[in-house]
C-alpha cells in the first residue's frame, strides 16, 4: 500500500479506482446461490436428524415397554432371579436415595450460591470455589462412584446403602443446584434490595426475606433438573448402593436403583420385557421432571 | 393526503414508492406512501420516535425480510425496478443498497478484513486489488490517517465514532448506488458527528443518500429534501405527512403537524 | 473541674440527649458475622469435596503406584489374573471412542445449533429446541440400552461381527453429546450482537456467507467450548460405553471389534476385584479425574479470553 497523503482525496479518482478493483471480481453468482442453498441444507439436514434420533429412541422404547407395564409390573416384587414380576423395590429404592439426596443436598448448594452471590468479593478463593465447582460438575460419574466407595461405603464405615448413595449423588448435583441458585439470585433485580435495605433490614433479612423468595421458581427449576440427573445416575449408584433386592426402611438399608436393574437386566438378557417395561417406567419419571422443570421456569416469565 | 413541495419529479427519481403499505405480522405499520427520492442528493427522514421512518428506510433495502411476518404492498422501485418484483434477489439489491447502522458494528475482524468483507464477498481474490479498496475506501470515509499502521487492529478495538467510519468505509468498499443512514450519529461523539457529516456531502454528488435522523439541525444542515412522517393515533399505521425541498419544509412548512414538530411543540 | 473533666467525656457532651445514631450492636454483628461464615462453609465445601476426590482416589490407588510402578502402570497389557496393570489400551479405547464421538457428534451438534438459532423459523426453533433439551435429560443408561439392542445389531450385520466395538459406541457416544454441544453453541451463537448479522446482510451477503464468515469466527471460542466439554462427557462416559464395547482389554484389530475404556473396565471390575487389581482402578479413577479436571481448566482460560 502506498503512503500516499490523503489530506485531499480526489473523490472521482478514488471511486474510479475501488470501481476498477471491484471489476477484478470473478462473478459467483450462481454459485453463491448454489452454495447458500447446500449449506442451510446441510444445517436443515443436521437439526432434522437429531430430532429425529430422539423421536426413534423414545418411539422405540415406548413401543416395546408399553405393552409390559401393568400395575402388577409397577407395583409387584421380582421373581425367579429377579428377572420376572415385578420391580416395585427398585422404584422405591430410586426414590428413596433420591429425595434423601435432594435433602442433603439443597440446603448445602442454596447457602453455598447465597454466598457466591451475595457476600463473596471476586478474587482468587471465588475463583478457586467456581473452578471446584466446575470440576466436580465434570467429574465422571464412575470416578465418583469410586470416590463414594472409598469413602463413604468404607472409610466411614457406611455400606453399601441409601446414604452412602444419597452422599455421593449430593455431591454430583450440588453443581448444578448451585450455579442455578446463583443465577436466579442474581436475575433478582437489584432495586428490590436496594428497597429492603432502605427500610433498615440487615444483610441476612434482605436475602431471607426478599431475595431468596423472588427467586423461589428458578431455584425450584434448578433442583427439579438435578432430581432429573440423579434419578438417571447409573455408575454412582452402581457401587454405593449395591445391587440387592430389598425394600429400603433405614438409610442404612441397601437396595438396587431402577437404573442398576435396567443394567442388570439388559445384560443378562434373561428377559428383555422387562427390561424394556423398567426403561420406559424410567424414562417416563425422568421426562415428566424435566417438562415439570420447564413448566416451572415457563411460568416464571 | 400528503403533502409535496417542489418534491423530486419522477424523472429526478433514483427510487420510487408508490402506495406502499408495510405491515409487520397483523400491525400495519406504514399505509400509503407516495414518494420519488432524488438521485445523487441528501434526502432526510424525520418525525418523532415510531412513526417508521427506520421501518420505511428498511424496506429500500428489504432488509426487513429478515423479520418473519413482515409484509409489503404497493410498489417501490430503484433505477426503475420493481424492488419487490417476484424473483428479485434481496442479496443482489443490498449490494447495490448499502446501509450505516444507528449503532456502529464493526465484524469482530481486523480494520483491513471489515473493509475488504464486501469485495472479498463479491469474488475480489488479488491482494493489491484488495489492498487498494481497503486504503482508498478508508481515505474516502477520512480514516485512513487514524489507522492506516494499524490496519491488523480489531475493529471493535477503535473509538464509537471510528467505529462508525469504518462501517461507512466498509460499505463504501463495494460503492453502492444508494447510502441509506439510520441515525447514523445518535451515538457517536460531536466531533465524529461532523466528520461524518462532511463525508456525507463529499458523497453527495456521486450517490443517493437517505438519512433518518432525531435531529432537526442536521436534517436542515446536510438534507437537500425532508420527508416529514409521523403515527398520529397509537396502533393506527404511520404515513408520510409532508415531503420537499429542505428549505421549503423548514422555512414555510404546509400542514400545521409539520410545523409543530419542527418548531418543537411535540416529538 | 469540667473544664478538665471535658476531653474524657467529649463524645457524650456533643450529643446531649438527642437520639444517638446506634453503633452497629454486638449481636447483630456477631450473628451476621457467623452467617456468612456458615454460607462460606457451604461453598468452600465444593473445592473440599474436589479435594477429597482427588486424595481419597490417589490413596486407594497408592499401592499400584509405588509397588508395580509408573512404567508398568502406563504399558499396554491388561491381566489382572497374571499381575499386570497396563491402562494403555484401555487409555487409548477411551480416546478412540472419544475422536470417534467428536467427529460425528461435532458437527451434527453445531449444525443443529446453527439451524436452530440462525435459520428456522420461530414455529421449528419453538418444537425442536425442547426436543433437544429434552435428549439432554435422557440417562446414559437408556442410550446404552438402545445402543445394544438396535444398533449393536445393525452394526453387526453391517460389519458381520458382533457388533460390540468403537464403532457403535461412536454412534451412542455421538447421540449423547449432541445435546451438550447444541445447547452450549446456542447460547454463545445468542451472545454475537445482531447487529453484525445485519451488517453483514445490508453488505450483500447471503445466509450461508453469514454464518461462515461473520457468525461463526465470531462465536469461535463459545463453540470449542462446547466441544471442550461435549469431549468431557464423552471421555467419562461409563454406563453406556459399558454395554457396547465388547469389554476386551486390547489394542482392537478394527472399530468394530470388542476394545476396552477406563471407564467401563472400571464398572465392570469393581465387584470382584481386590488387592493390586482394585487399586489399579482406582488409579484408573485419577487418570479420568485429572483428564476432566484438565478439560474444565481448558474451557476456564477459553472462557477467561472471551472476556
Amino acid at each position: 500500500m502506498s503512503d500516499s497523503v490523503d489530506t485531499t482525496v480526489d473523490a472521482t479518482s478514488s471511486r474510479e479506482l475501488i470501481k476498477r478493483a471491484l471489476s477484478h471480481g470473478k462473478k459467483g453468482r450462481i454459485n453463491k446461490d448454489l452454495s447458500n442453498k447446500i449449506m442451510l441444507g446441510v444445517f436443515r439436514a443436521a437439526a432434522y436428524i437429531t430430532t429425529l434420533v430422539l423421536l426413534a429412541i423414545i418411539a422405540y422404547v415406548v413401543i416395546n415397554g408399553l405393552p409390559h407395564i401393568s400395575l402388577d409390573f409397577i407395583f409387584g416384587w421380582p421373581q425367579g432371579v429377579n428377572a420376572e414380576g415385578g420391580i416395585w423395590p427398585t422404584i422405591v429404592s430410586t426414590i428413596y436415595v433420591t429425595a434423601l439426596a435432594m435433602l442433603i443436598c439443597t440446603p448445602v448448594a442454596v447457602l453455598a450460591a447465597v454466598y457466591l452471590a451475595e457476600y463473596a468479593k471476586q478474587g482468587k478463593i471465588v475463583d478457586i470455589i467456581r473452578y471446584a465447582a466446575d470440576a466436580l460438575a465434570s467429574v465422571p460419574s464412575i470416578v465418583m462412584g469410586l470416590f463414594g466407595y472409598a469413602l463413604f461405603v468404607e472409610a466411614m464405615g457406611l455400606g453399601l446403602s441409601m446414604v452412602s448413595a444419597a452422599l455421593a449423588l449430593a455431591l454430583l448435583m450440588l453443581p448444578i443446584v448451585m450455579r442455578t441458585t446463583e443465577e436466579a439470585i442474581r436475575a433478582v433485580p437489584r432495586y428490590i434490595r436496594w428497597g429492603a435495605y432502605g427500610l433498615g433490614a440487615t444483610k441476612w433479612q434482605v436475602v431471607s426475606k426478599i431475595v431468596l423468595p423472588s427467586a423461589f421458581g428458578r431455584i425450584a427449576t434448578g433442583i427439579v433438573l438435578a432430581i432429573g440427573r440423579a434419578i438417571g445416575e447409573t455408575a454412582v449408584v452402581l457401587y454405593t448402593m449395591g445391587q440387592a433386592i430389598n425394600l429400603p426402611i433405614s438409610p442404612l438399608d441397601s437396595g438396587r436403583p431402577m437404573t442398576v436393574h435396567l443394567y442388570l437386566l439388559a445384560n443378562d438378557g434373561i428377559n428383555m420385557n422387562a427390561a424394556y417395561g423398567t426403561a420406559l417406567l424410567l424414562m417416563v419419571i425422568i421426562l415428566a421432571f424435566n417438562l415439570f422443570a420447564r413448566y416451572l421456569s415457563r411460568k416464571r416469565r | 393526503m400528503s403533502v409535496y413541495q417542489s418534491a423530486p419529479t419522477l424523472e429526478q427519481a433514483a427510487i420510487t414508492a408508490k402506495d406502499f403499505n408495510f405491515w409487520y405480522g397483523d400491525f400495519h405499520a406504514l399505509t400509503g406512501l407516495d414518494l420519488n427520492i432524488a438521485k445523487n442528493a441528501i434526502t432526510s427522514f424525520i418525525g418523532p420516535s415510531g412513526c417508521g421512518k427506520s421501518t420505511f428506510l428498511r424496506c429500500i433495502n428489504r432488509m426487513n425480510d429478515l423479520i418473519e411476518g413482515t409484509r409489503v404492498e404497493g410498489a417501490m422501485t430503484l433505477d426503475g425496478n420493481d424492488i419487490y418484483a417476484e424473483g428479485v434477489d434481496p442479496v443482489d439489491l443490498r449490494r447495490r443498497v448499502g446501509m450505516i447502522f444507528q449503532q456502529p458494528n464493526p465484524f469482530p475482524k481486523s480494520i483491513y478484513e471489515n473493509v475488504a468483507f464486501g469485495p472479498r464477498l463479491q469474488g475480489v481474490t488479488s491482494k493489491s486489488d484488495l489492498d487498494d479498496i481497503v486504503e482508498e475506501s478508508l481515505k474516502r470515509a477520512n480514516l485512513w490517517k487514524e489507522v492506516s499502521n494499524q490496519l491488523n487492529k480489531d475493529g471493535l478495538a477503535l473509538s464509537g465514532g471510528q467505529q462508525q467510519r469504518l462501517c461507512i468505509a466498509r460499505v463504501l468498499a463495494v460503492q453502492p448506488d444508494v447510502l441509506l443512514m439510520d441515525e447514523p450519529c445518535s451515538a457517536i461523539d460531536p466531533t465524529s458527528v461532523s466528520k461524518v457529516e462532511d463525508l456525507m456531502a463529499e458523497l453527495a454528488p456521486e450517490m443517493t443518500i437517505i438519512i433518518v435522523t432525531h435531529s432537526m439541525q442536521q436534517a436542515a444542515r446536510i438534507s437537500d429534501y425532508t420527508a416529514f412522517f409521523l403515527q398520529e393515533v397509537a396502533g393506527e399505521p404511520a404515513t408520510l405527512i409532508e415531503y420537499g425541498q429542505t428549505d421549503a419544509i423548514f422555512t414555510s412548512p404546509v400542514d400545521s403537524r409539520t410545523e409543530d414538530y419542527i418548531t418543537g411543540r411535540f416529538g | 473541674m469540667e473544664a478538665q473533666e471535658t476531653p474524657q467525656i467529649e463524645q457524650e457532651a456533643q450529643t446531649p440527649k438527642k437520639r444517638e445514631l446506634a453503633l452497629v450492636s454486638r449481636s447483630t454483628y456477631l450473628k451476621e458475622k457467623a452467617l456468612q461464615w456458615i454460607f462460606f462453609a457451604c461453598a468452600f465445601l465444593a473445592v473440599v469435596t474436589v479435594i477429597l476426590i482427588f486424595v481419597f482416589t490417589t490413596y486407594s490407588a497408592l499401592p499400584v503406584f509405588t509397588d508395580i510402578g509408573l512404567a508398568d502402570f502406563f504399558s499396554f497389557t491388561w491381566a489382572p489374573s497374571e499381575d499386570h496393570y497396563g491402562i494403555m489400551s484401555l487409555l487409548a479405547g477411551s480416546g478412540l471412542v472419544t475422536v470417534g464421538a467428536l467427529a460425528m457428534g461435532v458437527p451434527l451438534g453445531v449444525g443443529t445449533a446453527v439451524y436452530l438459532v440462525e435459520i428456522a423459523s420461530k414455529r421449528v426453533r419453538r418444537l425442536i429446541s425442547p426436543a433437544v433439551d429434552l435428549l439432554a435429560g435422557i440417562p446414559s443408561i437408556i442410550y446404552g440400552f438402545f445402543g445394544m439392542v438396535i444398533i449393536r445389531p445393525f452394526i453387526a450385520q453391517l460389519t458381520g461381527g458382533l457388533g460390540f466395538g468403537a464403532l457403535t459406541a461412536w454412534f451412542v457416544l455421538a447421540i449423547m453429546i449432541v445435546p451438550t454441544i447444541t445447547t452450549l453453541t446456542i447460547d454463545a451463537l445468542n451472545s454475537i450482537p445482531m447487529g453484525i448479522r445485519e451488517a453483514s446482510y445490508a453488505m450483500g451477503a447471503t445466509k450461508w456467507q453469514t454464518i461462515y464468515k461473520v457468525v461463526l469466527p465470531a462465536a469461535k471460542l463459545g463453540i470449542v467450548d462446547a466441544i471442550v466439554l461435549g469431549m468431557g462427557r464423552a471421555i467419562g462416559e461409563t454406563m453406556a460405553v459399558l454395554m457396547v464395547v465388547g469389554n476386551a482389554p486390547v489394542i482392537p484389530d478394527s472399530i468394530s471389534s470388542p476394545i476396552s475404556t477406563l471407564t467401563s473396565q472400571i464398572a465392570l471390575d469393581m465387584s470382584y476385584s481386590s488387592g493390586l487389581h482394585r487399586s489399579a482402578l482406582f488409579g484408573m479413577g485419577v487418570v479420568l479425574f485429572i483428564i476432566s479436571a484438565a478439560l474444565v481448566g481448558i474451557v476456564r482460560l477459553i472462557s477467561k479470553k472471551r472476556g
